[in-house]
């Protein structure tokens, strides 16, 4: 039964990494309609950032709020530059753009900070009240944490005007621009929202994977089948789906096929969830007209 | 095509089947297994082509279908001593099942989703093919080590000796001709126009009768088959398989050559072989993370400037050659 719990809990800690690279997707999917196949790369280059500035002498939040806002504004930056002239492009061009950004970012990480693993520091302590046999204190900070973002993003959309207007640019571009919008900006918002959070949820994966350049392969195909269980264009969808997503990879790991066959899991579930239920357990449906 | 033109395409295709067999005699050995690989690359992905390129459905896990025929080709001849040519029929039919089977989920998924999925399946191989249950077949993590066929027989030309790498090149030509061959013969026709017709406008398509479920399936079948016997070859040229060398590394590197070459253009998959067999040697001497910067800004700077690829250029610069020809001609008196 101890074993069984831990491997609950372990698995909600996890789970909450796979929302939070989940949530980063959704983000970009609610505002343009495309899958981000380089946010996992880009989440790993954001980590490496923070792990340069704390390496640099920095405390360990500011270098947490200053990668945060590097991030921020690179993904800001990489909408600008490197997705809007594609934008109304066919579907297949945005993939090998995303798939040219994935190959970039992962070279570039490489070649800047090299492939030798690291090992990144946790901001909680270790032996804290808070901490018993059946989690760590990072992992109960780690979830604390991905709690606020969502608050945060939450209270973002709801009561500030920016956040109505880049819902109104997600919802109906076309009347959104009438009523003064500015749609693209709103887009490369979204960007910027999306790395952002992508380098929250690495920084908080980096203490239990150690970092290297391809730290977030994996997480990556997680935060996918996170975001598609919980419905691609659902935010809460895909912190839950993360949870489900977490536990289940858990359990399935340690009772019934092992820890070989992981990313396997991840395979089902995503071709499962798409081939059975495409719009996830709370996304909407989409009906296209012909 | 006009006499002149024909006249030309044949001086130039003789030209090239000359140089092709000669090649392999002027050069290193080392050299001979490169062009071998180049091949390779073209067949697989030729297959790739057929399903993105022509059929408009997007996948970045043939890798996964390239391991499927390596390891085909290793396990027939290593375990139950199949000699090496009687390994590909069977790594084309065995990924055809394979591909028809990832095709038929696939056929309720578009697009980004289609990507997504099967860029999952090209990062799960690399893990079932170490899975403890099947060890005794796919060798685990060791893989499967393969001896090379020898040549049947002897011959030298320029004080080259006709060796395993050498004939390996010319068996690898021959397949690769019929390959070709088959996918020029598929794809100018009737069942061409269908999938091109279900990538520019499926319901269109449907409309004008075509069965939509299963030239899909059939178009990841035959696509998968294509990449299979790839792998088969590639996996008889290396003389090894192991897990490893089939990452989703090598499935992004296909998509690479497939843009590089050309969509939807059966000569462009040549280009593509071409381009990610050399060029990561090259770039290598900068940094190891060079080749990999190299094709993502090459990447994103095609899709700008000539999204239809090498062939896409040269078919443009061919059109204005003989555009400013015929001009030339019919100004004079």
């Amino acid at each position: 039964m101890e074993a069984f719990l831990h491997q609950i809990f372990s698995g909600l800690a996890n789970g909450c990494i796979y929302g939070s690279i989940g949530l980063a997707l959704v983000m970009i999917y609610q505002a343009t309609h495309h899958l981000n196949f380089a946010q996992g790369e880009m989440a790993t280059f954001s980590t490496f950032i923070a792990w340069a500035l704390v390496q640099g002498g920095w405390p360990y939040w500011g270098a947490f709020f200053a990668t945060v806002a590097i991030s921020f504004l690179g993904g800001v930056l990489i909408q600008r530059l490197v997705l809007r002239p594609v934008e109304k492009s066919p579907v297949l061009t945005n993939v090998i753009v995303f798939i040219g950004l994935l190959l970039i970012f992962n070279a570039l990480t490489g070649w800047i900070f090299d492939h030798t693993l690291k090992s990144f520091p946790s901001p909680f302590p270790k032996d804290s009240v808070l901490a018993s046999k059946y989690f760590s204190a990072h992992d109960l900070g780690s979830v604390a944490v991905m709690l606020c973002v969502l608050g945060a993003l939450f209270a973002f959309f709801r009561f500030t005007p920016i956040g109505l207007a880049m819902r109104a640019a997600a919802q109906n571009p076309d009347s959104a621009r009438l009523v003064g919008i500015r749609v693209s900006w709103m887009l490369a918002l979204g960007w910027g929202l999306a790395a952002a959070i992508g380098a929250v949820a690495g920084m908080m994966v980096a203490p239990v994977l150690f970092l290297d350049p391809n730290m977030m392969a994996g997480v990556l195909l997680y935060g996918f089948a996170a975001a598609l269980l919980g419905g691609i264009d659902n935010p809460l969808g895909a912190v839950v789906g993360g949870f489900v997503v977490g536990v289940m990879e858990n359990l399935l790991g340690a009772y019934v096929i092992g820890t070989e066959l992981k990313l396997t899991v991840a395979l089902v579930l995503i071709v499962g969830t798409l081939t059975l239920r495409p719009d996830g357990l709370f996304g909407k449906r989409v009906v296209t007209r012909v | 095509m006009k006499p002149l033109d024909r006249k030309y395409v044949w001086l130039c295709g003789a030209l090239l089947m000359v140089a092709l067999v000669l090649l392999p005699f002027l050069v290193k050995n080392y050299r001979v297994f490169q062009f071998n690989l180049v091949i390779v690359y073209a067949i697989a992905i030729l297959g790739l082509n057929i399903l993105t390129g022509f059929n408009g459905q997007i996948s970045l896990g043939h890798g996964a279908f390239y391991a499927v025929g390596a390891y085909t080709a290793a396990v027939l001849m290593d375990r139950y001593g199949m000699p090496y040519w009687a390994t590909l029929p069977l790594a084309a039919v065995f990924c055809f099942g394979f591909g028809f089977l990832v095709g038929f989920p696939a056929l309720r998924l578009a697009g980004h989703y289609l990507a997504l999925a099967t860029l999952a399946l090209a990062q799960a191989v690399p893990q079932l093919l170490k899975y403890k249950q099947i060890e005794g077949l796919t060798g685990g993590v060791q893989g499967i080590v393969l001896s090379k066929p020898e040549p049947p027989f002897t011959l030298r030309l320029f004080d080259a000796p006709l060796n395993a790498d050498r004939w390996l090149y010319f068996f690898t030509l021959a397949v690769a001709a019929l390959m070709f061959l088959l996918a020029w013969n598929l794809l100018r026709g009737r069942v061409g126009r269908a999938l091109v017709a279900i990538r520019d406008h499926p319901i269109a398509a449907t409309a004008m009768g075509i069965n939509l479920p299963l030239f899909k399936s059939l178009a990841f079948g035959v696509s998968a088959a294509f990449t299979g016997v790839a792998g088969a070859l590639g996996a008889i040229a290396v003389a090894f398989v192991s897990p490893d060398s089939f990452t989703v590394q090598l499935s992004i590197f296909l998509l690479v050559g497939l843009v590089v070459g050309g969509l939807a253009s059966i000569p462009g998959a040549i280009f593509g072989g071409i381009f990610i067999q050399f060029v990561p040697n090259i770039a290598d001497e900068i940094s190891k993370s060079a080749p990999a910067a190299l094709y993502g800004v090459l990447l994103i700077a095609l899709m700008y400037l000539i999204p239809t690829g090498v062939m896409g250029l040269v078919r443009r610069l061919w059109a204005r050659w003989r555009h400013q020809a015929a001009a030339g001609l019919s100004g004079q008196p």
